[in-house]
């Protein structure tokens, strides 16, 4: 798969002609009828497969906010789990349409890979996962360690100047996906698993003795998780971004999957403008003008999917903190409808 | 061509087409324009294709710094270090695997080939069920068992199994000690080098006296104790010039001495015993293809049984046996690539992995790994040519 996908990136790039390269991804997404979505190979709360092989998750959601606008349907939706070693090379070779798999939005991602990031779903940070009988109580205890992680990714890059930043020596195990990382670290191959702080919490409800493991109070970096479009379709990039603002800005409108349908009628213009009752917003990005109002209807607000998948009422339990809205002190913030 | 024109004018008139050189020289232009065009196209489109994605392109990244850091590197390296070096350290990783590796396959294979064919009944039975054991199993699986089942299984570093407080395996690794080179240590590597010199010297000298007067003489002995004996020398005549530096248990792990990391125990373990069984077998169908008529007309000269097999079986096993070896060689070489499964730093993890992940350029960095497996092997293949060239039946 992972092979396969470098050597098709090599291929297309070499075979296929240049104005098929630039062939507008909406309209391929229209033609065959479903969104290609690439999402991580499973972390609870973002990306994970049940046992009937159903996705869920706050990512799995914004590729079905996407589904939703474009089709009116959430469902129509097919996903490919990659690893973060493969994700980009899939994205750039056309396997996925887009990639919503907690990947952190870089300058070099965005300028010298040719992707494009259209916002953020998540605002993390890198933490660190030890085991409790350790007796460690911060990460500036860590000289010496054995530290296991994926291997291609940010968390990789942090890590190193992390502790050489700090003076510290480290010994580095770097694994192909996540879970031979999480599995190495569970086997006591390291002292310590590093990934963003939300995937450190989802790692632990899956351990064997969540209790035996915790997580140490540093967040060593900025890990702006959003979703990642190829660069130079301007009308797609714009699809994968509205469609989530549109979940941000259904949540500060006070527009939930409930009263969708009764806000229609609201004295609110932005509200109308956002729920299609009023103006033509859908129509200049290709889609139908009640895109926004079949997103919140089939999956609610960026509240509702917030605490859903990896909130108060998911086994997560993770506060909103810096990913509430701008106006309860928050990130998320959507620009306006109009 | 102009001579056939004239001589086929003098009876009738041929087109041009049907004159078979003008055919060949045409044929061979048309061929050769097609895959310089086809060159072009794919060299060009891609370009194109690239800079029409945003996707940088050449081979400038090599100079970036990697700001990654690598688990086993043979030369320094951290986390400034470049792109070049983060491939030079995966390239040094692989070929250390490959060339251990090769070592020990060759070893093995070799004694378990000849365990095969012998009398004794529980020995080549054991030989035997080696061999279809090994070879039956694939690879990647011998590399989760040696890496999983078995070195995972370990214990930790605080309970580490020791030999005398020096050497110590646990999870993490196997640990013994390092010399600590102090001034007047390179006489040793130097009397090293001059004991194997001294020791190809005399085995060359030996060989012709033995051709030029029938004489014997010890020259394995007499070069094994200058190789050993002269390092030693120069180490008690300069005062011992180095320490041992022991492995211990400091915080999380053991500091100090030398490490060998588990993904490099298993892959190594998988490596050399899966190829060593498919070297056994080309070891005892070299013997086989000796017939045995040679060994029994050694032994009504009076030859001894070890002598036999030295000097009249193996040299004429090995005709059969180079090529097939040297396929054993590539395909360990190329196989090592399997180290990526568990984390090993060999090429294809850090350059088509870590590399290619960080810096998207996937053109490059797949053609570049490509280009280094293609170089070694052909090495390989070379220089087993040469050494089968050499050992080829030479007719007086």
């Amino acid at each position: 798969m992972n092979k396969l996908s470098q050597f098709t990136i090599g291929a297309m790039l070499a075979l296929g002609s240049v104005t098929a390269a630039q062939a507008a991804t909406l309209d391929d997404v229209k033609e065959k009828g479903f969104v290609q979505c690439g999402v991580s190979t499973g972390l609870a709360g973002f990306s994970a497969p049940d046992d009937k092989g159903n996705y869920s998750g706050l990512d799995v959601d914004v590729c079905k906010a996407v589904a939703a606008a474009v089709f009116g349907d959430a469902t129509k939706v097919k996903f490919t789990p990659l690893t973060a070693k493969e994700r980009f090379t899939a994205l750039q070779s056309g396997e996925v349409d887009m990639l919503s798999r907690n990947t952190t939005w870089t300058l070099n991602r965005d300028t010298a890979q040719g992707l494009s990031f259209t916002g953020v779903t998540y605002y993390d940070g890198q933490g660190f996962m030890v085991r409790k009988d350790l007796g460690i109580k911060s990460a500036k205890e860590l000289a010496g360690a054995s530290v296991c992680t994926e291997t291609g990714t940010t968390t990789e890059l942090n890590l190193a100047d992390y502790f050489k930043t700090h003076g510290m020596e480290y010994t580095v195990v770097a694994l192909g996906s996540n879970s031979e990382a999480v599995a190495a670290y569970d086997s006591g191959r390291c002292d310590v698993y590093t990934t963003d702080a939300s995937g450190l919490y989802a790692t632990r409800i899956a351990l064997e003795d969540p209790t035996a493991h915790m997580v140490l109070p540093e967040i060593i970096s900025k890990e702006p998780l959003g979703p990642v479009v190829r660069q130079g379709d301007s009308q797609w990039f714009n699809v994968v971004k509205w469609s989530l603002y549109a979940m941000v800005a259904a949540e500060e409108y006070g527009v939930t999957m409930a009263n969708v349908d009764e806000m229609k009628e609201s004295k609110n213009p932005e509200v109308k403008r956002l729920l299609g009752a009023e103006g033509e917003f859908g129509t200049p990005m290709g889609l139908p003008n009640d895109w926004a109002y079949q997103i919140v209807k089939q999956l609610g607000n960026y509240g509702e999917a917030f605490e859903r998948n990896v909130g108060e009422g998911s086994p997560l339990k993770i506060d909103r903190g810096i990913n509430a809205l701008w106006t309860e002190g928050g990130l998320q913030y959507a620009p306006p409808f109009r | 061509m102009a001579k056939d024109g004239a001589a086929a004018g003098d009876t009738q008139k041929t087109s041009m087409m049907n004159d078979p050189a003008v055919r060949s020289i045409v044929f061979q232009v048309v061929l050769l324009g097609l895959v310089v065009f086809v060159g072009w196209y794919l060299f060009h489109n891609t370009t194109q294709n690239l800079a029409s994605r945003n996707i940088a392109s050449g081979f400038g990244f090599l100079e970036q710094p990697a700001g990654f850091d690598i688990i086993q590197s043979l030369i320094p390296f951290s986390q400034s270090a470049t792109y070049g070096d983060a491939f030079v350290v995966a390239l040094l990783n692989t070929l250390l695997i490959s060339a251990i590796g090769i070592v020990i396959a060759t070893v093995v294979g070799f004694v378990v080939g000849i365990a095969r064919l012998s009398d004794n009944w529980i020995v080549a039975r054991l030989a035997t069920v080696y061999v279809e054991t090994l070879r039956n199993i694939p690879l990647l699986l011998q590399i989760f068992f040696w890496y999983f089942a078995v070195l995972r299984a370990l214990p930790g570093p605080r309970d580490s199994y020791t030999i005398m407080d020096v050497f110590f395996l646990n999870q993490r690794g196997f640990y013994g000690p390092a010399p600590v080179m102090e001034d007047g240590f390179w006489t040793i590597p130097v009397a090293l080098i001059l004991g194997i010199a001294i020791a190809v010297a005399v085995s060359i000298w030996a060989k012709k006296r033995l051709m030029a007067t029938g004489k014997q003489f010890h020259s394995f002995w007499v070069g094994l104790a200058v190789i050993i004996g002269l390092p030693v020398l120069a180490a008690l005549v300069t005062g011992v010039p180095f320490t041992w530096e022991y492995p211990a248990l400091k915080g999380f792990n053991f500091q100090g001495g030398v490490v060998m990391i588990p993904e490099f125990m298993a892959v190594l373990f998988a490596l050399s015993l899966y190829t060593a069984s498919f070297i056994a077998e080309v070891v005892r169908s070299g013997i086989l293809a000796v017939s045995k008529g040679q060994s029994e007309a050694a032994h009504a000269l009076g030859i001894r049984q070890g002598l036999t097999l030295r000097l009249v079986v193996i040299p004429q096993a090995l005709r059969v046996m180079i090529p097939p070896l040297t396929s054993q060689y590539l395909n360990l070489l190329k196989n090592s690539s399997l180290g990526a499964a568990v984390g090993y730093p060999e090429l294809v993890a850090v350059v088509a992995g870590t590399v290619l992940n960080q810096t998207g350029q996937a053109i490059e960095v797949i053609a570049l790994t490509m280009a280094v497996y293609l170089t070694f092997s052909l090495l390989i293949s070379l220089f087993m040519n040469w050494y089968n060239a050499r050992k080829a039946l030479v007719e007086r």
